[in-house]
């Protein structure tokens, strides 16, 4: 029983910070209706922020203050010069924009790799191997936190979509781009805020795990499948979704890895995929409605 | 007869290389063009003309690989037997996954293909027994020449442009198109757009898997790493299809040889041209530079992406009149100042 306890709050505590990556990706998918492939790579540049902030000696918590506003910087960038100019040339095929993240993903990871080459780096803090108990059960430090600082932006977020006008205007041009621009909405302006909101979010997914992981070039591409999991998982474009979503798999990665072993914690992801896909297209948000 | 004058006479010359070039490198170039003229013809065919975009390429051409390697491996047959079944191989894993894969549209059947191809990757990795794993297999080549590999490639060539070209011209290669173009549209014209999805990609999935097997007896060496490789495989595959031009038939020909000798040109250092000029010049940072470029291939990819989606969305040949008609006007420009 304890092993279950134990796995199940390793699962929901990873979960927390999946969400985070999620709802950065879904809200792209939802506002653009592309999949941002170069997702996981723009965390890795996050935690590569870090990184190098922490050399200086900056705490990972703190560089989060910096590393979110520079990737939505590099966000708002990408929207603007890459792929808000595929929107008007004339193509036959309209999956243009993905491969662009493609390749902005492949750039992105060789520069860092450039930069930094391919040895694994850490991060060490006090607090990264610290564990806490709760009767049986061990919580580590650093995920605790993390988790805590994910929940806060996730509400931060809801409160951002729901209350704000900006808020407001993304969730319009989300539901219709058309009807949005009749209504005074500056749909071209909103994409790029939300590019650059997404990448936002999945910078503070770094900088809370760049603790707890190493950080490495090629570390982008699982995320990004993670992410693109995540959002099948929740329904795309849905932000509770996504936090659901993140949660599930989180869990179901760290049951798999206590019950089956290590090596299956990715396959166990890409079969929840397929079985989402099969039996509950549409995702979670289907169930829920929301 | 005139249109096909300039195919013809390129597959003649193709044809006639080896007799005058007999340098091993740029046999095994050539070979690796001819094999990316398949893949890319495959790609352009599920995606170019059906307009189903897949990112999964490396998932049928590992199956075709793994195919001859693994009857090579366990029951000890000629790996060339690989290249009969690989094909089959890919399309048999192929069909169940576009069937429940295909009531996906656009972005979201692109990621199908990527998860796909994970899948795959993984269960070769875990599979230790069966597919060796992370070792990988190894066999014997079977000509110690590059020759007979050259002409094996080339036939392939020949026979994936000449197929792809009966199919789009043929009924079903408009009902491809139709569905590219509206889905709905075709649907309501009666057209069994899932069937015919399934179609297109059994026959994407059969040249890509043969293309794999063919990759296994020529390298003779596969691991899960290589041939299910999203950039190398993968997205090499869509690049050829783009850069040569989308939903044409001459397109990845012309994409797979721009791409080949691009990928080598970064991996060489610019055919080994900077290290010349630093030996020549005696200076260290052009060797520095030379050291830089070769590292530098993936990096030029994805900026290669980048850069061809924003000026040649249609590709070489997709764009020629535009490439053309930009050129002429430069030369009128030129000529009358």
């Amino acid at each position: 029983m304890d092993v279950f306890l134990q796995t199940l709050v390793a699962g929901v505590l990873k979960g927390g910070l999946y969400a985070l990556i999620g709802i950065g990706m879904t809200l792209i998918m939802g506002v653009m209706g592309i999949i941002n492939l170069a997702h996981g790579q723009l965390m890795m540049l996050a935690m590569y922020v870090t990184f190098v902030l922490n050399t200086m000696g900056v705490d990972p918590y703190i560089s989060l203050f910096v590393a979110m506003p520079l990737l939505f910087l590099v966000g708002v960038a990408i929207q603007k010069f890459l792929l808000n100019p595929l929107i008007k040339a004339e193509t036959i095929l309209p999956e243009n924009q993905v491969l662009m993240t493609v390749g902005i993903g492949m750039a992105l990871t060789e520069i860092v790799r450039f930069t930094f080459s391919s040895d694994y780096k850490y991060i060490t803090t006090g607090y990264s191997n610290q564990t806490f108990f709760l009767g049986n059960i061990s919580f580590s430090m650093a995920l605790t936190i993390a988790f805590g600082i994910a929940l806060a932006f996730t509400g931060a977020m809801f409160w951002f979509l729901i209350r704000t006008d900006l808020g407001r205007s993304i969730r319009a041009t989300a539901q219709d781009k058309d009807a949005a621009t009749l209504m005074g909405v500056n749909t071209g302006r909103i994409t790029v805020i939300t590019f650059g909101l997404g990448s936002g979010l999945v910078a503070a997914a770094g900088c809370l795990l760049a603790p707890v992981y190493y950080i490495f070039p090629d570390l982008g591409g699982p995320f990004t499948a993670k992410a693109f999991i995540i959002t099948i998982l929740g329904g795309l474009g849905s932000t509770v979704g996504a936090i659901f979503g993140g949660v599930t798999l989180g869990l179901a990665e760290s049951m798999g890895a206590t019950y089956f072993g290590m090596e299956y914690e990715d396959i166990i992801g890409l079969t929840i995929f397929v079985l989402v896909l099969l039996f509950l297209p549409g995702g979670f948000k289907r169930l829920t409605k929301v | 007869m005139k249109k096909n004058l300039l195919p013809l006479a390129v597959v003649a010359l193709v044809a006639a290389l080896p007799l005058v070039m007999k340098d091993n490198y740029y046999l095994h170039l050539m070979i690796l063009f001819l094999m990316w003229v398949v893949i890319g013809s495959a790609w352009n065919l599920i995606a170019g003309y059906t307009g189903q975009v897949s990112f999964g390429d490396a998932a049928f051409f590992g199956c075709g690989a793994y195919t001859a390697g693994l009857l090579a491996h366990h029951l000890g047959v000629s790996t060339w037997w690989g290249l009969a079944l690989g094909g089959f191989t890919a399309v048999a894993v192929g069909l169940p996954f576009g069937w429940i894969c295909f009531r996906m549209r656009g972005a979201y059947f692109a990621l199908a293909t990527l998860a796909l191809n994970e899948v795959l990757r993984h269960g070769a990795t875990i599979a230790e027994d069966f597919t060796g794993g992370m070792v990988g297999i190894l066999i014997m080549p079977s000509f110690m020449s590059k020759i007979p590999y050259y002409y094996i490639a080339l036939a392939m060539a020949v026979a994936s442009i000449a197929s792809l070209r009966w199919v789009v011209r043929s009924k079903p290669g408009y009902y491809f198109v139709s569905i590219r173009e509206d889905q709905d549209a075709a649907e309501s014209l009666g057209i069994d757009t899932h069937l015919y999805k399934m179609l297109s990609l059994a026959y994407a999935a059969f040249w890509t898997g043969i293309a794999g097997a063919l990759y296994m007896n020529y390298m003779g060496f596969i691991d899960p790493h290589v041939v299910f490789n999203l950039h190398d495989i993968s997205i090499m595959a869509i690049l050829v299809g783009i850069v040569g031009g989308v939903g044409t038939v001459y397109g990845p020909a012309v994409g797979a040889f721009v791409m080949v000798a691009v990928q080598e040109m970064f991996r060489s250092g610019f055919f080994g041209l900077f290290k010349w000029l630093g030996a020549v010049s005696g200076s260290d940072s052009l060797v520095r530079v030379a050291k830089v470029l070769t590292q530098a291939h993936v990096l030029g990819f994805g900026i290669l992406v980048v850069l061809v989606i924003l000026v040649l969305p249609n590709g070489i040949v997709g764009d020629w009149p535009k490439i053309r008609k930009r050129v002429f006007r430069l030369d009128a420009g030129t000529s009358g100042t």
